[in-house]
């Protein structure tokens, strides 16, 4: 199981082919508090880099670019009635979709939690 | 029915809501009004109208339709109507009291020569479908309207009928699109700046276009390199707001429409924050191909709740062929009439059909006229400066105290940018924001553009006062040195308001949007 990270703040963990993404708790940070989350629709074949999902906070709409391309699989309906998970849990229990991976070398060019970690110390 | 106010808590009680003046028996106190929901001022037994009283349901071919029970309306008495709405208008807060500095929404004063004017009765009351020779006058305001359009942008052609701006841009992209349809190409993708205007991405997803982001450069402007390594065969155009939302000039506009135009592209400008550049400079000379005009921004007309948008486009040669109908035109004999679907032979057979119903907003039209013609060429030009110079009073007398990003990049157009870069731990621009309410202004734009940290956006507009200016710059300016010196109280402003700072994020995730009784 490992986790990536992109430079717009997204993670994915990656088992077996299914990975999971969401958004890191430094996103949520600046974001604010999260009051609505537009999921994807299960089955979307969707690009890396595609706008799949958009996060409303007090502050901002922000859009999520899905860091792999492949079908999603899943999504967080536990977001519908509590979107404050993304801020609470924004690593575990606030993850947005599921997706099987059409192509895992993508995730070669995306960001390890070490890498990750210092490119928000450089924001 | 709940008691209003029922704490009896007005402003002069403070933090703690302990009284420091006697409780009132009304909730009320002096002439500060509180104001129940109607359904809990109504009463069952209590009717504005006096009804004859009926045994039985009249014989009618409706009668399925008929109700069976009454409807559930709040009973109230014609004084208790009127009084209701008067009462919760105070509790507003308009053009007509104070600034309303909202960055990227141009809130200026509504000229009173314009209402009069639109309420002549050759304007006020003409129908849409009466005789086109019954109207000559009106039709008369959408031609002069749409050749001094034309004159200071200096495009080829302009389309009267978008009802607002983001009508106004979905008009601009339809007209690409049938202009690729004419050249037999499918192009999908809309560039767009960071800088650009919210709305922008959003009519590209809607016209059907794939929209993908342009970076800005540090200094506030579109990245040029950044957009032109994304320009191909699949790129239908690329839409640039000017003045942009940083309120900064893109100087690099000619260059950028050149070489979208190299690529087979159309330059969208949303011209929203127009006022600043208005006779000063012509879109067309910068390779723009359309651009909507807020008629209720730079030309005065009611904005915000005060009336309906209107958002003409101005098109260049190469997009005016596929404007929508209706054109006005002036026949032969002097008349002027209108070219709709059954005659598009003149002149407009390559339109792409029509926006609106009728004619777009004759009132609006009226009343930007009344403006430009009451102005003159120089009157315009002046709006321009000065709304450029108010902005510039704000940026330069407030930058020692609120960080502004892109104060080094050169004077600012119609709006001031600052960042909540400096304000102690835990303050935010929110803070700023609600302080603004307790010194007795409408905020300003908060948090947008997203390019800028906890963004200030304000927008002082030319119909302020140096005086006004003043006031409103040393409230800013007092805000400001609270939030750095880290003064707790601003945390729960406003005070004096007639609600203390409500919780926005439940608003936002839990939203009681109907009266539960």
């Amino acid at each position: 199981m490992t986790r990536y990270f992109t430079e717009d703040h997204e993670w994915i963990e990656v088992e077996g082919g299914l990975g999971t993404v969401g958004i890191t708790d430094y996103a949520q940070g600046q974001l604010g508090d999260i009051t609505f989350v537009d999921l994807p629709e299960t089955g979307a074949t969707v690009a890396k880099g595609d706008s799949v999902s958009v996060v409303d906070s007090v502050k901002a709409a922000s859009d999520i670019y899905t860091p792999a391309s492949g079908t999603i699989t899943e999504v967080n309906e536990a977001l519908a009635d509590e979107p404050e998970l993304v801020n609470t849990d924004a690593e575990v229990g606030g993850w947005l979709y599921r997706i099987t991976l059409s192509d895992a070398s993508e995730l070669g060019s995306l960001m390890d939690e070490a890498a990750y970690k210092t490119y928000v110390e450089s924001l | 029915m709940n008691a209003v106010n029922a704490g009896g808590w007005k402003p002069t009680m403070g933090e703690t809501g302990e009284s420091a003046v006697p409780q009132t028996a009304s909730g009320d106190y002096g002439l500060m009004l509180e104001e129940a929901l109607i359904f809990e001022l109504g009463a069952k037994d209590k009717c504005g109208v006096d009804f004859e009283a009926v045994d039985r349901a009249p014989a009618s071919g409706l009668s399925k339709f008929l109700r069976k029970s009454a409807p559930d309306l709040p009973g109230l008495t014609e004084p208790e109507a009127v009084r209701h709405y008067t009462r919760l208008s105070r509790q507003n807060y308009a053009i007509d009291l104070g600034p309303f500095p909202l960055g990227s929404c141009t809130m200026k004063h509504n000229p009173r020569l314009n209402e009069t004017v639109a309420r002549l009765p050759g304007f006020a009351d003409v129908h849409p479908m009466q005789p086109q020779t019954t109207v000559q006058g009106a039709l008369e305001v959408i031609e002069q309207l749409a050749d001094w359009l034309i004159a200071l942008t200096g495009m080829a052609s302009v389309a009267m009928s978008p009802k607002a701006g983001a009508h106004g841009e979905l008009c601009g992209l339809l007209c690409i699109r049938a202009a690729l349809d004419a050249r037999g190409e499918t192009r999908d993708v809309v560039l767009v700046p960071e800088s650009a205007h919210g709305t922008n991405p959003a009519t590209a997803a809607f016209a059907g276009f794939k929209v993908q982001s342009i970076p800005a450069t540090p200094d506030g402007r579109v990245d040029v390199a950044a957009l032109k390594e994304k320009l191909g065969p699949n790129v239908a155009g690329v839409m640039i707001t000017n003045p942009n939302t940083c309120g900064l000039f893109e100087s690099e506009l000619k260059t950028i429409a050149d070489a979208v135009h190299a690529a087979g592209g159309y330059v969208y400008c949303d011209g929203a924050n127009f006022n600043a550049i208005v006779g000063k400079v012509r879109p067309g000379d910068l390779g723009v191909d359309a651009m909507h005009i807020n008629l209720h921004k730079t030309f005065s007309t009611p904005h915000g709740g005060g009336g309906p948008g209107a958002g003409p486009v101005v098109l260049s040669a190469a997009l005016a062929p596929f404007a929508p109908l209706p054109f006005v035109t002036r026949g032969a004999d002097g008349g002027i009439h209108l070219v709709e679907e059954e005659n598009r032979g003149e002149g407009h057979s390559q339109a792409f059909g029509r926006m609106v119903a009728f004619h777009g907003q004759m009132g609006m039209f009226t009343r930007a006229l009344t403006y430009i013609l009451s102005h003159g060429a120089d009157g315009l030009r002046q709006v321009a400066e000065d709304a450029v110079l108010n902005a510039n009073y704000v940026l330069r007398t407030c930058e020692d105290v609120l960080p502004a990003p892109f104060a080094k990049s050169g004077p600012c157009m119609h709006e001031a940018l600052f960042s909540e870069a400096g304000l102690a731990e835990g303050f935010s621009t929110l803070d700023i924001a609600k302080g603004l309410i307790d010194e007795g202004f409408h905020p300003m734009t908060v948090y947008f553009p997203l390019v800028v940290k906890g963004a200030m956006l304000i927008e002082p507009t030319e119909t302020e006062s140096k005086a006004g200016l003043d006031r409103f710059i040393a409230s800013l300016r007092s805000l400001a040195e609270r939030a750095k010196a880290g003064d707790q109280s601003l945390h729960s402003a406003p005070h004096f308001a007639p609600r203390r700072r409500l919780d926005e994020t439940q608003a936002a995730r839990k939203p009681v949007l109907v009266w539960q009784g």
